[in-house]
């Protein structure tokens, strides 16, 4: 057994990311070993040079390979909106869909009385110093439509007079329909239903 | 395997695992109990299982003492109706904090069940709500042991000049008989009494002296110190409402 260590190691620590569990990190790791040219050298690789140079952007909390992130570096990004987000995986959705031109900063978190996720715990502070030093004429909450998500907004929303402060509209997704959406979801769009 | 079904408030819900979400909801009869959603965390139920989010659940275990699985189907949801209202959000969070710091579990409070579906309801009613939540937190207080006796002085027994209450019991005291004591006594607002105005700065003078017995009195039997940080929250929001 002691031949078949590393590959166990492998597995153990395969099967602790999300969506798999022991039997689909076997499962990935015995395709890895028959794909060892094509996918586990490059894996293995990429995966060290990621290991060694990922890092928060110092400005917005973004995961790039440099001090600061490209988004941040890009002159053309610095059309004075600020999207917040909680979460790096948030800003990657933004980004997908290729609409938001602007820059981010990501919170960390959201607050939360049950966890005791204070405002010093996020990077609120942070969000205010980049508003007084980079020009935003707007800042965009792209916060979750959630209890914890909705109380952040608020409480950044309180701590930015003077400056225009929108979030995203909440209601009926694309291809959704009104018969299998939740109640509350259908109050928020019925709230903020506009005029055709 | 034992089971029961119930209706319930929803308190909290943190992820456990990958999709399972472990809920406290404040029940009927069965009060404060936790449970397993499974599936709790996915996109079906994410939205039923937010706090304050009125729901049916069927509780099942092998044994009483496990933590057990919950079924969830929702009856009302509130989170749609709280979102964009800064004090009704800050008021249900304070509410749901407040219960799951102060009730004990799996201890049945059948009237305060009754009135926090109750205030729940007018959330978003920006003119009352403030005062229906100050007079739940004094039926908190009088649930959990704690009540406030506000008819009549401790030490005279009069019904009128009534303008302090005792730190330490809880009762009123009267202007003429505090005497030596006054600079020990918490101020009384007549709110508190049902009288006089109830506007934004009556019900935040109303809600330090809820909030020193909740604190000192309730909290403190618990080994906490703090009240939760959502109340400070929804009284900062008061505050800027009436500034």
């Amino acid at each position: 057994m002691s031949d078949t260590r590393d590959i166990e190691l492998l597995i153990d620590l395969m099967a602790r990311l999300p969506g798999l569990g022991p039997r689909s990190a076997r499962r990935a790791v015995l395709h890895l070993i028959k794909k060892r040219g094509q996918v586990l050298l490059p894996l293995a690789d990429a995966m060290h040079r990621v290991g060694t140079s990922a890092r928060e952007c110092l400005n917005c909390g973004n995961i790039s390979t440099r001090d600061i992130c490209p988004i941040c570096d890009s002159e053309k990004r610095g059309n004075g909106q600020i999207c917040v987000v909680e979460d790096v995986a948030d800003l990657w959705a933004m980004e997908r869909s290729g609409v938001f031109q602007g820059r981010y900063h990501v919170l960390g978190g959201t607050l939360s009385a049950l966890d005791a996720v204070g405002p010093e715990d996020l990077r609120i502070p942070r969000l205010i110093d980049r508003i007084a030093t980079e020009n935003v004429t707007e800042v965009i909450l792209a916060l979750g439509a959630t209890v914890d998500g909705q109380t952040t907004a608020h409480y950044i929303a309180d701590r930015l007079p003077g400056i225009t402060v929108t979030s995203l509209a909440q209601g009926v997704p694309v291809g959704g329909e009104l018969d299998y959406l939740d109640d509350g979801t259908i109050t928020a769009a019925l709230r903020a239903r506009r005029a055709l | 395997m034992i089971d029961w079904r119930d209706e319930g408030v929803i308190l909290s819900v943190r992820p456990h695992g990958e999709s399972a979400a472990l809920t406290e909801v404040f029940t009927a009869t069965h009060g404060r109990h936790a449970g397993l959603v499974r599936g709790g965390a996915g996109r079906k139920l994410a939205p039923v299982l937010q706090p304050g989010s009125q729901v049916e659940v069927v509780w099942k275990a092998r044994i009483e003492d496990h933590l057990g699985t919950y079924t969830v189907e929702p009856i009302r949801s509130r989170g749609g109706r709280v979102m964009g209202d800064r004090i009704a959000l800050a008021g249900l969070s304070a509410v749901t904090a407040l219960l799951s710091a102060a009730l004990p579990e799996r201890e049945a409070h059948g009237p305060l069940y009754d009135r926090t579906v109750a205030l729940l309801d007018l959330l978003g009613q920006g003119e009352i709500w403030p005062l229906a939540y100050l007079r739940w937190e004094v039926a908190l207080l009088a649930e959990t042991g704690f009540a406030l006796d506000l008819t009549a002085c401790a030490v005279t027994g009069a019904r009128e000049g009534l303008a302090y209450v005792s730190p330490r019991t809880g009762r009123a005291v009267a202007r003429d008989a505090a005497g030596e004591w006054e600079s020990r006594l918490l101020p009384l607002p007549p709110v508190l009494r049902g009288e006089g105005d109830a506007g934004p700065q009556e019900i935040v003078a109303a809600l330090e002296v809820t909030g020193y017995f909740l604190r000192n009195h309730l909290m403190r039997t618990l080994g906490e110190t703090a009240l939760a940080p959502a109340r400070a929250r929804l009284i900062e929001v008061l505050v800027r409402s009436s500034g």
